[in-house]
């Protein structure tokens, strides 16, 4: 179980540039929620995962996951329980390291780095199997630099990456966004696949309304920094894309502004 | 003619020594990603380290080669907490240990700006005696031949790959877990051990430690692995060939500095030419790129790969 408890964030506090991102947001993820966010430019939906993986200390509030207050851990001890794949594609891999050596560092996440073999041999033949079954051909290509890979090639990999050692919670964020529509829905298909095979416990931010609604089990929508609707079970199920605008302009009282939002809406 | 070829073991043996500081300029140039310029102070404490521990210490001449590594060791520590802990960039906390380097240095010279070190008093490793410089290119062969598979065996481990991560991609990095700014500090320890190592060298080879013996040290580094890189980049994927490349890369710089000389360049301009070389160097990749993204924009946006 995943408890957000009352997080505020406060950038570039004390400037002209000062923004509340944050404001008092809290949240349970029961084991095996899969979670949709969606919402307004600047609401705070990137900002609530970074805050998560602890990229930087909140300003108050607490995270704890499995019983276990990550709250002042550092992002790299708090990686031990949290997978994330990043909107650009650039970010989740080693460009210049090859595609089993990727996998091979995200299987230690979490682990004393020691003197043995980075890769081991029976490590290879795992990897050549996941590989299969993303069924993208790369499992031929084991040893090529990731940087020669495509961005759909390299999320997929990341997805791997991500989820190779179980996480306690999955980050996606955005992770579509930057893929061209054919691909990106690729890439979600097998986020879903992953996800349901591996039972995971996943928050994944989306600008395309469809997709959240279609993807998961439970849908939140965030605006200036707080969770205004949690959606879940039939409700869900039910839910269009007409609805949920009319129930964000309800809730928030002004009409939604995310062109990138809008322009998906089909 | 004869008379050149007759004079090469001189910088070929120079050449490899700076190809071992070189070694270390690629860890934390290439593979750390960052311009790391403690190298200038941790040659020079390198040598001196060996000079005062062999002529006043009378300590065997391989144990003061270890201490000389090891005496690096702590500057790249020094450098490293300045930059991951202090939140100094890294090429100003370089600087920092560069600078406070000089003094130490001169303490530990015992205030003498220059300590001589014969092969005619002691048992030196390398030397620059023309009836021993065969010699000396072979342990210089051996110390680049052990130190590269020593790194090749490193950077493959579990360790390695995560120190190779940090460099690529520090949010990667800590996303799966790896403490980015231990590697970091890691990556700058070794990178200075073996940059001493080659001042321990040097300074047997040239007779003396000076305490400036490191000025530009960096530049020098820098053209050595800069030239191994355009010469063989294309030909050596493999890394130990990659870092043999930068030990040639120094060969070749030290053989074309000497031709130079012999054609008459005054030996003060030398670090001049030097920076024009590295600056060219590493200006060539920018201009391509350039000259690319033109031929690009000419054909129409077609690339060649449509």
């Amino acid at each position: 179980m995943i408890e957000i408890n009352n997080i505020y964030k406060t950038f570039n506090p004390g400037t002209v540039n000062e923004k509340l991102a944050l404001d008092g947001v809290s949240l349970t993820l029961n084991d095996g929620d899969f979670c949709t966010v969606i919402g307004g430019n600047g609401a705070g939906k990137s900002t609530m995962l970074n805050a998560l993986a602890g990229v930087w200390p909140v300003d108050s509030g607490s995270v704890v996951i499995d019983g276990v207050n990550v709250t002042s851990l550092s992002e790299h001890k708090r990686a031990k329980y949290i997978g994330r794949v990043f909107q650009d594609p650039m970010t989740g891999t080693v460009a210049d390291m090859e595609i089993v050596e990727n996998l091979a560092l995200a299987a230690r996440r979490g682990k004393r780095r020691g003197l043995s073999w980075g890769v081991k041999k029976e490590e290879k033949e795992k990897y050549r199997e996941m590989l299969t079954e993303l069924d993208l051909g790369l499992e031929d290509r084991m040893t090529s630099k990731v940087g020669l890979l495509s961005g759909g090639q390299r999320q997929a990999i990341t997805l791997l990456m991500a989820t190779i050692q179980k996480p306690k919670l999955l980050l996606l964020d955005e992770h579509t966004a930057a893929l061209d529509p054919k691909t990106a829905a690729k890439v979600l298909e097998l986020s879903d696949k992953i996800i349901e095979e591996n039972n995971l416990t996943a928050l994944m931010v989306t600008h395309n309304m469809k997709d959240a609604i279609t993807h998961g089990n439970r849908l939140i929508m965030m605006s200036d920094g707080k969770i205004i609707l949690d959606i879940s079970g039939e409700e869900k199920k039910q839910l269009t894309v007409d609805q949920l605008l009319q129930k964000f302009e309800q809730v928030s009282g002004s009409k939604m502004d995310n062109d990138r939002m809008l322009l998906s809406k089909d | 003619m004869l008379e050149f070829l007759q004079s090469l073991p001189s910088p070929i043996a120079q050449g490899m020594i700076w190809g071992i500081m070189a070694i270390g300029v690629y860890i934390t140039f290439k593979i750390l990603d960052l311009a790391d310029l403690t190298v200038d102070g941790s040659i020079a404490l390198g040598g001196a380290v060996l000079v005062v521990l062999t002529t006043v210490y009378q300590v065997n001449i391989w144990v003061a080669m270890a201490i000389a590594f090891a005496a690096g060791c702590i500057a790249g520590l020094i450098t490293g907490i300045l930059h991951t802990k202090f939140g100094i960039p890294a090429i100003l906390a370089g600087i920092l240990t560069q600078l406070a380097l000089y003094s130490i240095n001169l303490a530990i010279m015992e205030g003498k700006a220059n300590i001589t070190i014969s092969w005619r008093n002691y048992d030196l490793i390398v030397s620059s005696k023309t009836s021993g410089l065969g010699i000396t290119i072979l342990v210089c062969g051996i110390f680049v031949a052990v130190i590269i598979a020593l790194l090749y065996w490193f950077f493959g481990t579990e360790l390695g790959h995560s120190i190779r991560a940090t460099g690529c991609n520090q949010a990667m990095a800590r996303a799966n877990g790896i403490n980015t700014d231990s590697r970091k500090i890691l990556g700058l320890v070794i990178s200075n051990g073996i940059v001493a190592l080659s001042g321990g060298l040097l300074a047997q080879f040239s007779g003396s430690a000076d305490v400036n013996m490191g000025r530009g040290a960096i530049v020098i580094g820098l053209a050595a692995v800069i030239i191994g890189e355009v010469i063989f980049g294309k030909l050596f994927k493999n890394f130990a060939l990659r870092l043999l490349a930068s030990v040639i890369g120094g060969v070749i710089y030290y053989i074309v500095i000497s031709i130079v000389l012999k054609l008459g360049l005054p030996a003060n301009y030398l670090k001049l030419l030097s920076a024009v070389v590295v600056a060219l160097f590493l200006a060539i990749p920018y201009w391509k790129s350039i000259i690319q993204a033109k031929n690009v924009k000419n054909s129409g946006g077609k690339s060649k790969n449509d």
